[in-house]
């Protein structure tokens, strides 16, 4: 699992990695039951402290991304249909604001995106 | 045991300097940074953490067991690494492994000479001979070869090369794969917590000023900059210290939230660094919580 972190970026580390892992999941590199690297194994290899990790994973054991068993490990948990249909459409959402703000610059009317969408999603 | 160390309501004074009612728990299987300026009396509590000085009243503590009943069995497992090392400097290196490993019950020869290859440590030359950041690596690798249980260091890094400052924090990650392990370290480079202490203990004169997870710290305190104009009574209690200049202020704070809130975008405000915080702390207060 490859997972690369940026120390100047202004997002904790932590959160770095619960995101990166998170879009593994989402985007199906990372399966149920999938076994995560060990917190220390993961704090050596990026150079960062073992309670970064561990911050990491318990917040992803939080909300359900992953599981753990004492002693042995973390693995991914099986994700929900809902949840992951509810992750896509906050992207999708994201995707169309951009388009907008986009569309707004170049002088596009509402009209104009509609048009352009229903070609495309015709020809898909 | 949760803790590796625990010092509680510790006294102990000679000349002009004390340490008044002390107490400090260190989290066993995790890294704690001590930090602190020259004289703050770090190396005074780490002597007593290893019983070189005793406290003059309180309780100390060490992987569960206290030093009057149990002095060998705690020193046997405890790995000691300091910036100044005691070592014959009319042996060499094979010699004064003959009077080291005796010592431990532990002890792992074969272990030793991985480490002696490792660091490019030569068995047979005299230790006169070696250079400062050569005489810290013998004495990590003696510290290492005895599968101690809790790594006490006292500014370890200080003599070394950058290139194997990064090995060193290397080897300090590789002992910590097992959660077993407990390093305490002192140190005046920050550049070397980041990347490895969870706990980082901040010391001044004589007291602990805080005890915090890394987390902790990078959340709550920030540097924040902007124009005098925004400082009176009310909204200077928001800050450890504060530095003004014609241009405008730098001041510290423990409590970003609320900083962030009261301000919003009429200032800056910035991660601090340990270096930061520090610094700004040097007068007095580390820790004002706004209520």
């Amino acid at each position: 699992m490859q997972i690369l972190i940026s120390n100047s970026s202004k997002e904790a580390i932590y959160i770095q990695i619960k995101n990166q892992i998170k879009e593994k999941v989402l985007s199906g590199e990372l399966v149920e039951g999938d076994a995560l690297p060990s917190m220390r194994q993961l704090a050596m290899d990026l150079h960062i402290s073992v309670i970064t990790t561990k911050r990491a994973y318990e917040e992803l054991e939080k909300e359900g991304f992953i599981y753990s068993i004492v002693g042995k490990g973390s693995y991914i948990a099986e994700q929900n249909a809902d949840v992951i249909r509810e992750k896509k459409l906050t992207t999708i959402e994201e995707k169309l604001v951009e388009v907008i703000a986009n569309s707004k610059e170049v002088g596009l009317s509402l009209q104009d995106i509609k048009d352009w969408i229903t070609i495309l999603y015709g020809e898909r | 045991m949760e803790h590796a160390i625990e010092l509680r309501n510790v006294h102990k004074s000679f000349g002009s300097f004390s340490i008044t009612d002390l107490s400090l728990k260190v989290k066993k299987g995790f890294v704690t940074g001590f930090i602190g300026g020259n004289g703050a009396g770090k190396s005074t509590l780490i002597k007593m953490m290893m019983n070189l000085l005793q406290p003059d009243s309180g309780e100390i503590r060490v992987l569960g067991m206290n030093y009057k009943e149990n002095e060998k069995k705690i020193k046997e497992r405890i790995g000691f690494v300091f910036n100044d090392a005691t070592l014959y400097k009319e042996l060499d290196l094979s010699d004064m492994k003959k009077l080291i490993a005796p010592c431990y019950r532990q002890w792992d020869d074969r272990l030793f000479h991985q480490y002696c290859d490792r660091f490019e440590l030569p068995l047979r030359n005299k230790i006169k001979s070696f250079s400062d950041g050569m005489k810290m690596k013998v004495s990590l690798a003696f510290a290492l070869s005895h599968h101690a249980d809790l790594l006490i260091m006292d500014e370890p890094t200080a003599n070394l090369d950058p290139i194997f400052r990064r090995e060193f924090m290397q080897l300090l990650h590789e002992v910590m794969l097992n959660e077993e392990k407990t390093i305490l370290l002192s140190t005046h480079i920050m550049s070397d917590l980041s990347s490895l202490a969870d706990y980082i203990t901040f010391m001044q004169k004589g007291q602990i000023v805080f005890s915090k997870e890394l987390h902790e710290i990078e959340e709550k305190y920030a540097i924040v900059r902007g124009k005098v104009e925004l400082l009176d009574g009310d909204t200077e209690q928001y800050f450890l210290s504060i530095t003004r200049t014609d241009s405008g202020f730098e001041a510290l704070t423990s409590d970003y939230k609320a900083v962030q809130a009261l301000f919003g975008n009429e200032v800056i405000i910035e991660k601090a660094s340990l270096e930061e915080i520090m610094y700004y702390s040097r007068g007095g207060k580390a820790d004002a919580s706004i209520n």
